[in-house]
């Protein structure tokens, strides 16, 4: 019998037939849109170089065995304060963002910081298509396949140093292609973080796609993190740098209301918000007479990710 | 100055009342046409209460036409704004206990505590009952001068439902900050009038005789 095991070499070092097939299928794609989008005399919604849709994404074990939400109802109910506090002004507000060329900064305790471009970083990774609840704060859950790679495995290529124990997200600050951002409703650029486990653990993903497409601006175009077993504002949009530093990150929601939005943020029907329970979330897309359903500790995922925070008070530690 | 007779009057408060409804209409209309987006409980919700909160202003918004501009054809409306304040506010109560609680008693008594805004939305809309309740022209007689001090409950009805509005937005302030301001501007000309009076009132004794006319004139409308 043959047993895969990675153990012993860091998962960077691992290219195996099938993966260097998929990079090239990948390029061919990214070349063949490219070229696609230069004959069409560069439409205005394209993004140059990336593909429109991603020809092979690998299914994953991980996901929820549910019917995704509507792709309109997903694209169109969006928390992205940088392009408007209402649900329904990202979608109309974020079309004008250019999402390519982009880069990200990979910087602090890291022997290889830099800045890598986007495009590179998608080729260098096998895509999946990851089937997760998002549970937002405000007791609402939509079912969305995502398509992205582990954060974990991308994160180990720049080999973190033993001081690295928190991951801080930094999304574009940009109040021209952000109109959100000319007023002070979050102090700006928004920011996020994870303790460095949350991000090695293999549900933590970055995402470029949406059903199999690219992913939308409104959805943080065109990387985000996601999260699944926390709250949807620790999913930060449209990342431009990633920090890996030794202190807990200063986090926007957090900074802006410390008694209701912490560190942690995992969903948890037993710790409710400062100003509205968190037992129950309305289901995007259910009917008008439909009762809300029960939120589930960690979001259904407590199976997977209990242990990272055993001997914590939840309470204190929300 | 243009002048309405009897059967006008009536027909302008057909008018008045048919666009009172035009936002039930419209709610009505998108909700048939599946037209309130992802979250059509929510979007309920904020519609209902967005115009219960307007139909409020709007009824406290007709004193101080008076008071500014001497205008008074308007206080004729006073009553159906203010039952459309109120029907609006069921209609939202309404949403509340059916749609997003699903008339689960227990889901409503376990969530009420735990959200202070709904706490204050419930108290602006209970001082509101007995308002609907005395708005009848025999209450309004056998009231006296009581219905009017009744009826002052408007203003804290009002005060507890931009308090509501504050405390369920996450972070923007702007919205219920306008509502606010309106608020508190309407409520500012009484203040301002009210000072006046009583200063011109200690200057001229005479003024005392005023009263009784200003008297007639509320409660005609
Ligand atoms: C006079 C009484 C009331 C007025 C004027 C009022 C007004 C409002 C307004 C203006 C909003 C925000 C709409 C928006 O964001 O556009 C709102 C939201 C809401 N109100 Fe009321 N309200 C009243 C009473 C109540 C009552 C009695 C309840 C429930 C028992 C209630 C529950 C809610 C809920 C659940 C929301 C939505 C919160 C959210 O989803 O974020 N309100 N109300």
């Amino acid at each position: 019998m043959l047993i895969k095991t990675n153990r012993g070499i860091s998962s960077s070092e691992i290219t195996d037939a099938k993966l260097f097939l998929e990079r090239r299928r990948l390029i061919r794609i990214a070349i063949g849109s490219a070229i696609g989008t230069l004959g069409a005399g560069l439409a205005a919604h394209a993004a140059p170089g990336a593909p429109k849709a991603f020809e092979k994404v690998r299914k994953s074990d991980y996901s929820l065995q549910e019917e995704p939400t509507d792709y309109d109802y997903i694209t169109q109910y969006n928390n992205f304060y940088e392009f408007g506090t209402s649900k329904e002004a990202p979608a109309v507000l974020s079309q004008g963002l250019k999402t390519r060329p982009w880069s990200v900064v990979i910087e602090g305790e890291v022997e290889k910081p830099g800045v890598y471009d986007l495009e590179e970083i998608i080729l260098s990774q096998v895509l999946e298509e990851r089937i997760y609840r998002l549970r937002c704060v405000e007791a609402w859950s939509m079912v969305v396949p995502w398509v992205g790679f582990p954060l974990g495995q991308w994160l180990k290529q720049f080999n973190p140093t033993s001081r690295a124990k928190f991951v801080e997200f930094v999304t574009l600050f940009d109040p021209d292609q952000m109109p959100g951002q000319r007023r002070a409703v979050l102090d700006w650029p928004y920011v996020e973080g994870l303790r460095i486990d949350e991000a090695m653990h293999p549900l933590t993903i970055m995402v470029v796609g949406l059903y199999g497409k690219l992913l939308p601006n409104q959805n943080g175009a065109p990387l985000r993190l996601v999260v699944p077993w926390k709250y949807g504002f620790k999913s930060i949009k449209s990342i431009v740098k990633i920090r890996l530093i030794e202190q807990m990150p200063k986090t926007a929601w957090n900074k802006s209301a410390p008694n209701e939005y912490g560190f942690f943020a995992n969903v948890n029907p037993n710790v409710d918000h400062p100003r509205w329970s968190q037992k129950r979330e309305r289901v995007i897309g259910s009917g008008l007479f439909t009762p809300k359903r029960d939120t589930e500790l960690f979001n259904g995922y407590a199976e997977q990710v209990a242990h990272l925070y055993a001997g914590m008070d939840l309470r204190k530690f929300y | 100055m243009i002048r309405i007779k009897r059967g006008g009057w009536r027909f302008v408060k057909l008018i008045v009342f048919s666009i009172s409804l035009l936002p039930l209409g419209s709610i009505v209309f998108d909700a048939v046409h599946h037209n309130l987006g992802a979250n059509p409980i929510q979007m309920l919700q904020y519609r209902t209460g967005d115009w219960a909160l307007r139909f409020l202003l709007i009824t406290l918004a007709l004193t101080p036409l008076k008071m500014l501009f001497g205008m008074v054809f308007q206080m004729r409306y006073r009553r159906m704004m203010g039952l459309f304040a109120f029907f609006y506010a069921s209609l939202h109560l309404t949403v509340y206990v059916g749609l997003d609680q699903s008339f689960s008693w227990a889901h409503i008594m376990e969530d009420i505590p735990k959200s202070p805004y709904i706490v204050v939305g419930l108290s602006a809309f209970l001082l509101l009952i007995p308002l609907a309740l005395t708005s009848t022209r025999r209450m309004i007689q056998r009231l006296g001068r009581n219905w009017q001090r009744l009826h002052r409950l408007i203003y804290a009805s009002a005060l507890l439902a931009v308090v509501h509005f504050f405390w369920l937005v996450k972070a923007d302030l702007r919205e219920p900050a306008i509502y606010a301001g309106v608020l508190a501007f309407l409520l500012g000309v009484r203040v301002v009038h009210a000072c006046r009076k009583v200063e011109v009132r200690r200057r001229k004794p005479e003024y005392r005789n005023q009263k009784s006319e200003d008297r007639i004139l509320i409660s005609n409308t």
